[in-house]
This record gives C-alpha cells, structure tokens and sequence, in this order.
C-alpha cells in the first residue's frame, strides 16, 4: 500500500509560524511565463499545488530542503528559513 | 547582545561543532549559532559516520556515550532494473574487533545533540533557535561578526566560521558562495522506518549492535542520476533515495512517489516489511564536487562543511569531511589569534591544510565524476535492465545450451549498444574516478 504525502508530513514535527517563510514573487508569472511549473512536482512536501489559476504555497509543511528557490526557472520564490525555532524539527534524522 | 566573541559558528551540525570543541581546547571564546530548536534538528544524513574522523576531535567518543545506532560489519551494493538486481557485499570480521567503528549509524537528531552537548560542556556557547541572516562587515568588508534574527541580535567576533549547511540562504545573500544551480545538488528524501531489533539482526544476518549498509543504484530512480540507501539502526531502518535535482525538473517525478516505488522493489520490500514508518524528511546532497567549491576563507570568515561543498558522492563521505574541515578551520583560526591576524592572509593555512589533506585530494580526484553520471543516464536505466537480463537469461534453466544463452545476451547488447560506445563509456568511466 502506497503512502500519500500527506500521511507523511503527518509523522513529522513541524512549529508553523503565522506568517510563511515561503513566498512566490509574481504570481502572474507563473500562470503566463512558467511552462514546465517544476515546483509542482520537484518539492519533497507538496508544498506547491495549482488550485485553479493560480499555485498556492502552502508553508507549514515545509521541510526546508531549499529545492523550490533554485529550482524555479524564473527564480520567482522568495525563500528564507523559518524563525529561529520555527518549521520542521526532526527526531530521528 | 553586546558581548564580544573570538569566534563565531553558524550552524551546530558536525563542522561547526568540531571546530568548536577544538577551539574550546584552545581556551578561546566561541559562540555556535543553530537555526533549529535543537542541534540536529534541521539535519539529515544516510546516516553513517566514520570513527576516525570523530575520534580525531573526541578520542573518547564512546566512553562519551556517543549514541552509535549500529556498528557496521557489513557494506553491500545492489544493482538494480525494476524487478531484480544483483547484490555484492563485503564484510569481514575485523569490523567487529581491531576496526570495530569503523563506520557506523547514528539518527542525526540525536547524534547532533550529543555532539554539541560535549562542545557545550567543554565551555562553548550554544544559540539554538536562532537564525543568522547576515554577517557584520567593517568599512573595508571584512566580516567582523554576525547579524541573527533575534532583537539587538548582532554578535561581533574576530572570526566567523560559516557551517550552515548545502541550503545556505546566507551564502547566497552575503556572495561567500554561489547559490548552487539545480544539477549541483541531489534531492533526497528519507524514512525512518520502525522495525524490532530481533527483525533486524534476523533480515540481515547480524548479530546485536552490529548492522549493515545497502548503496543502491539502477532503475530505482527512474532513469534519473540518482542513489538509494538503506542503513540499519538499532530499532530502523534508514531509507532513502535521492537524485539530481535536475532530473527531478526534468523528468517530472515526485520524490515522494519516488520513495513509494522503492519501497515496493522486490529487493526491498521483505526487508522493510511490517515495519512503520516514524519520520519523513528532504534535503540536498551537495554534488558540485571539487569544481563547485567556492573560495574557502576570506579577511574574517572560513566556510567548512556541506557549506563549501565538501562533499564526496561516491564514497558516501559528507559528515566526516565536515568533521575533518571544521577541525582544520578551528586549528587555523588558533593560530590566526594567537597572531592577531584575521585577514585572508591570516587564514590561509586554512587552504594549506586543506590541500594536503584527504578531503581535497579525494575530491579532486573524482572531480569529473560527477558529471559523468549526470550525462550518462544509460547507467541508471538501459544498462541495469541490460544486466538483468543477462542474470535471467544465465540463471534460467531451459534446455538451451549456455554457449546459446552467450550469444543471445551478446546479440542483444549489441544491438542496444555499440562496442565503440561501450568502450568509450568504459574508458570515461574509468578517468572519472582515477
């Protein structure tokens, strides 16, 4: 039986901040310029989905691998890590 | 904070930690900056880690109660196409005895924690959770401290030591590093998967304490450049798999969904079966090799670690050259103050030392390998699935003769395969790794 990303960011330990540590730049971009859109498909968390016309970003499950930022064609994400304490916290590792 | 350092470290992972405890030795005052809620927190390796370079810093590492997962006895490589493979390992007894650590697994989150915690107590300052977002220069640009996220959060400090890891937002920001480009890196993503120590020891014919390593290859990452682990630890088992994130792009695969495919090989599957999976985790494998390291030192700072790139693919080598290059850091930045000389200058024995240590030698050694499997995509699809033919075909007892069996593997590699390009992919593969 195949394991769904959702079940396994349900194993691991994240503090989500209010405010996301992730933000795409031009959101217009990516609808108009990004043909390949490989942030849907390179992020390790499904962060990145396509709802309707537009990607959302959805942060708190972020395992802060940083593929996103320099995997963006267009270099359209704003990446920082988390607030000091803030995101994943791994125990095992 | 208004308290003046010698140095400061960004990051507590193994570079940064090492260099601490020798510069602690040194009676020199250190502050370790760490991002995450603990050390280790944020960290992720296969994971294995080499005695050597450990007792290199901490010669008593294990009357330190060092939390050593399993003591390996045994390294196995596996081949695979997509419904077998072949299986070679080694293992020797003297692992157990005169080599006993050797190599061995540990979960970093704990091994990382243990691992400041001795830094800690031989008088090093430890900040977790708290991130460095950029470094204090003076008017002619020399790193003269730190700048972190906290209130009044700039640190001054002789030298700063930048530890941070391959995914440095830092770097990127302050230009001590290129950001990396995405065939750079591998993507990896990792389980820990929950297994009873008897399983274990019974699935891979060990005995307690004692455990094995797989390093996989083949059709396992889809046609991408990319590698496969299994470790064993005490109470799991370490899976992961990674690729060139490049491939990933390119190829549109999910790691996620990657990892389910793995974990349904028939090779794999008995030894995780029943197991429960307790931790999903991503990170990058630097993968730039010796032609991706950036300059290592400057007028007030040295990078070590997964930070400058040291990072050796083949040999699975990452947390011992961290280890190595922290240390090697800590001794030159002891001399640089026992000079009063911070300056590019005053740090480059740095450089020295690295040259003529393994970590640079083996790096530039297999500097064009790395881009040798990132072009020859055949290694990860054509020719596993070639050489489990051939494995069929030999093992299949049918009434045909083996001379017959030969001629038809021959005939159908060389109807895939020219022998001139057979032979040029011999001969790239070989001044690859030479």
């Amino acid at each position: 039986m195949s394991m769904k990303i959702e079940d396994k960011l349900f194993l691991d330990r994240f503090k989500v901040n209010q405010e996301s540590h992730l933000r795409i730049i031009d959101g217009e971009k990516c609808m108009k310029d990004c043909h390949e859109q490989p942030c849907l498909y390179l992020c390790p968390a499904n962060v990145y989905r396509l709802e309707g016309d537009r990607i959302s970003v959805n942060y708190e499950g972020c395992l802060e691998c940083g593929s996103c930022r320099i995997g963006c064609p267009h270099l359209n994400i704003e990446w920082c890590f988390p607030v000091g304490g803030y995101g994943v916290s791994h125990k095992f590792g | 904070m208004k308290e003046a350092f010698d140095v400061a470290i960004v990051g507590a992972g193994p570079a940064g930690i090492s260099a601490a405890c020798i510069l602690a030795e040194a009676k020199i005052k250190t502050i370790v900056f760490e991002r995450g809620e603990y050390p280790g927190s944020k960290n992720m390796s296969g994971a294995v880690l080499y005695g050597h370079d450990l007792a290199q810093i901490l010669p008593d590492y294990i009357e330190r109660n060092c939390p050593v997962e399993r003591n390996i006895v045994e390294s196995r490589i596996w081949y695979l196409s997509r419904e077998g493979g072949y299986s070679l390992g080694y293992r020797d007894s003297i692992f157990t005895t005169d080599l006993k650590y050797n190599v061995f697994t540990v979960l970093r989150a704990k091994f990382d924690r243990w691992y400041a915690e001795q830094a800690r107590s031989k008088g090093v300052l430890i900040v977790p959770s708290t991130v460095v977002i950029d470094l204090l220069r003076n008017d002619s640009g020399a790193v003269v401290g730190v700048v972190t996220g906290r209130r009044d959060g700039e640190i001054r400090a002789k030298v700063t030591l930048l530890a941070d890891g391959i995914n440095s937002p830092l770097a990127a920001r302050t230009g001590f590093r290129a950001e990396p480009k995405p065939e750079q890196v591998a993507l990896a993503v990792k389980e820990t998967i929950e297994l009873p120590s008897e399983v274990i020891e019974q699935r891979f014919g060990v005995s307690s304490a004692d455990g094995v390593t797989i390093e996989i290859l083949g059709q396992i990452t889809e046609g991408m450049d990319g590698v496969a682990a299994i470790y064993t630890n005490r109470n799991s088992l370490s899976l992961a798999i990674g690729a060139n994130l490049a491939d990933f792009a390119s190829f549109k695969i999910k790691p996620y969904e990657l990892v389910e495919t793995f974990k349904q090989h028939p090779m794999v599957a008995p030894l995780i079966s029943s197991g429960k999976t307790l931790e999903y985790m991503a990170h990058w494998l630097p993968e730039g090799g010796y032609d991706a390291i950036p300059d290592l030192y400057g007028d007030g700072y040295l990078i070590a670690g997964d930070s400058a790139m040291l990072f050796n693919a083949l040999h699975r080598e990452g947390s011992n050259l961290a280890m190595a290059s922290g240390k090697m850091a800590a001794e030159t930045i002891v001399e640089a103050i026992r000079r009063d000389d911070y300056s590019r200058k005053g740090l480059a024995g740095y450089g020295e030392r690295l040259a003529e240590s393994y970590v640079i030698k083996d790096l530039r050694k297999y500097r064009r390998l790395g881009s040798f499997l990132y072009h020859r995509k055949e290694i990860f699809n054509q020719f596993p699935r070639l050489a489990s033919f051939a494995g069929r075909e030999m093992l299949t007892v049918n009434g045909v003769s083996k001379k017959q069996k030969q001629k038809l593997i021959l005939n159908t590699v060389r109807k895939e395969i020219s022998m001139f390009r057979l032979f040029r992919f011999l001969w790239q593969a070989w001044r690859s790794i030479r």
